[in-house]
């Protein structure tokens, strides 16, 4: 009787305590975490976009029958938005922010014999998920560079094959193909910290950003890098807009 | 673009190897001086190869195609297809572990003592097998992979059971279903549709394997050699892993398919004549082959 009552209060200490801690661990975040937003844009006209040819595979062809694919190096929106650009921070970034692992698991999807999202950016040590909606064979191929720490791999996913779950080790670009569709080529952009990626309009935001300091990188996988000093005070809001040129 | 990305990193390999190992870029290389890298060991079997012991060898026998760095960058660079491999890298085609592992110690000791078919690598079955695995050692030590990293947990295989006409037709059925002919071709001739453009890590040009020609597979000829080449894949080519896509049993029926591909005269390949077995058809809907 009195070891169960025993156990009851040092349990009801135990989860006072653990609530505590996390209401009071949210609060601190809440108080202090900031964003930085903003748009990435491309100056002048959108470089043509050759068309693929899917007909050595009718599964691709047919799936693309009504809307032909095309190559995705520049996706540009209404208005010269730039998607697929990855916004990250490169400087300014110290304790839990910069060592703290994105929790989230993205899905990289291989559907109509595209890659889905293009570019998909991670979190050194993020979890994501590899799937096909497809009813053809893909192999799944990215090609790091093993000085880096990352690791090379080659998988096959048949259709309906199960999801290929992963991470990264070391911060890199590394693009990724498909062997057998030679046209499917995408990017696992990895980097350190906190990053966004910009969506069809080009816009983008970082999410939790503590007060500070920063150099924000914006990457593209053909227009290059640019990089520019935001400052995010506490709970608010810094912003950064990024024009490219096509190269 | 994505070809430059792989020349950019390729010729900063080639180029700057040395510069690579006297500048650390990552925690990993930091950790390995010259001296972790010459004390490193490797063990097969009961023996215990010393990386320092192999480099007499490694100089007289290997230096010419592996180079003095192990960058594949030797004096026969210019000549040899496919290009001797880059030790520095720590990726190797022929693994009992799953794709993106080390190999183990017995796994590059099986390379060295097989040679590689259809390349210039070739078979060193004169060293004693101290000799073999100091070499073994000696492989290793050109990349920083084996210093943090462990080698992966080979792939478990089932023992092989009988042939089976029945185990023939299935096999086919798995070849079509997760489609080997995307690059191999429905005849297993090295043609399929995809194979034209095939590239290895390197962005250099590759052709899948033709099992029609009488060839040897690098990674070894026996059924369970075969069996291994598909569930961990080839590294640094397009040959990818279906460990997670094909069922033990299902391999073993696949490997019989193969068989029956293969020019070389087997039980299989009997059994298929008589049966009339067919090649896969690539438009037939799924499941009716
Ligand atoms: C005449 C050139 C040549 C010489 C000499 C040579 N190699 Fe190779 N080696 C190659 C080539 C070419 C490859 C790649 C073959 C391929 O990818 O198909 C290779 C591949 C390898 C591999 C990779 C195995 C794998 O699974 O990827 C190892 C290990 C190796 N060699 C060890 C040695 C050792 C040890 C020696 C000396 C005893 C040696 N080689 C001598 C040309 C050579
Ligand atoms: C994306 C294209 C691709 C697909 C799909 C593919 N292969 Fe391969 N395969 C290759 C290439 C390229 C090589 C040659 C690698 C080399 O020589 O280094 C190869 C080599 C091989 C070899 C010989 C390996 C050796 O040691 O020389 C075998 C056996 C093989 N493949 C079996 C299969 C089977 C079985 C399947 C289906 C389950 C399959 N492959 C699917 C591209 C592919």
């Amino acid at each position: 009787m009195s070891k169960t009552k025993n156990f009851a209060v040092v349990l009801s200490a135990v989860v006072l305590v653990c609530c505590g801690a996390l209401i009071l661990g949210q609060k601190v975040n809440a108080a202090g975490e900031g964003k930085i937003t903003g748009t990435v844009k491309l100056d002048g006209t959108a470089p043509h976009m050759k068309g693929i040819d899917m007909g050595k595979d009718p599964f691709c062809s047919k799936a693309h029958a009504t809307d032909p694919g095309k190559m995705e190096t520049y996706v540009v929106g209404s208005g010269g938005g730039l998607e697929n650009v990855v916004l990250y921070i490169t400087e300014g970034l110290t304790g839990p922010a910069a060592s703290q692992t994105a929790t989230t698991e993205p899905v990289f999807d291989q559907k109509n014999c595209m890659y889905t999202p293009h570019v998909l950016a991670l979190d050194v040590d993020q979890k994501f998920k590899v799937t096909t909606s497809d009813q053809t064979t893909h192999n799944i191929h990215p090609l790091p560079n093993p000085m880096t720490g990352n690791i090379p791999w080659n998988q096959s996913q048949p259709p309906g094959a199960a999801p290929v779950e992963k991470s990264w080790k070391a911060p890199e670009v590394i693009p990724v193909q498909c062997n057998i569709h030679p046209w499917m080529h995408g990017w696992f952009v990895v980097v350190k910290g906190p990053y966004a990626t910009s969506d069809s309009n080009g816009a983008y935001t970082i999410n939790n950003v503590p007060p500070g300091s920063y150099t924000v990188t914006a990457w593209h996988e053909a227009a290059g890098t640019q990089t520019q000093k935001v400052t995010v005070a506490a709970g608010g809001s810094g912003s950064a807009n990024f024009t490219f040129k096509a190269k | 673009m994505q070809r430059n990305n792989l020349r950019k990193w390729s010729s900063v390999f080639g180029a700057a190897a040395v510069v690579a190992f006297a500048m650390p870029s990552s925690a990993q290389q930091t950790k390995y001086d010259f001296e972790t890298r010459m004390n490193i060991e490797s063990h097969v079997g009961n023996i215990t190869g010393h990386a320092k012991d192999a480099k007499p060898d490694y100089r007289r026998y290997c230096v010419g195609c592996h180079g003095e760095l192990g960058d594949g960058n030797g004096e026969n660079f210019p000549w040899v297809d496919p290009k001797p491999r880059n030790f520095q890298l720590g990726v190797f085609k022929c693994r009992s572990t799953p794709t993106g592992t080390l190999p183990t110690d017995q796994d590059l000791f099986d390379s060295i003592g097989r040679g590689f078919d259809r390349s210039n690598m070739p078979q060193w079955s004169t060293f004693t097998k101290q000799e073999r695995t100091d070499l073994v050692a000696w492989v290793k030590h050109f990349s920083p992979r084996w210093v943090g990293e462990k080698p992966g947990t080979p792939i478990t295989i089932p023992p092989e059971p009988e042939v089976t006409p029945e185990r023939i037709k299935a096999g086919r059925e798995v070849f079509a279903r997760v489609q080997c002919w995307k690059c191999h071709g429905v005849l297993g001739q090295g043609d399929g549709p995809s194979a034209a453009t095939l590239t290895d890590d390197l962005g250099r040009p590759i052709a899948p394997f033709n099992f029609a020609e009488g060839a040897r597979p690098k990674c070894g000829d026996t059924d369970k050699d075969i069996y291994r080449i598909f569930m961990t894949g080839l590294d640094g080519t397009p040959m990818p892993s279906f460990a997670d896509n094909i069922k033990p049993d299902e391999a073993w029926d696949l490997v019989f398919y193969l068989r029956t591909l293969m020019s070389q005269h087997s039980k299989e390949k009997a059994m298929a004549k008589q049966l009339g077995l067919k090649p896969v058809d690539p438009n037939a809907p799924a499941g009716q082959q």
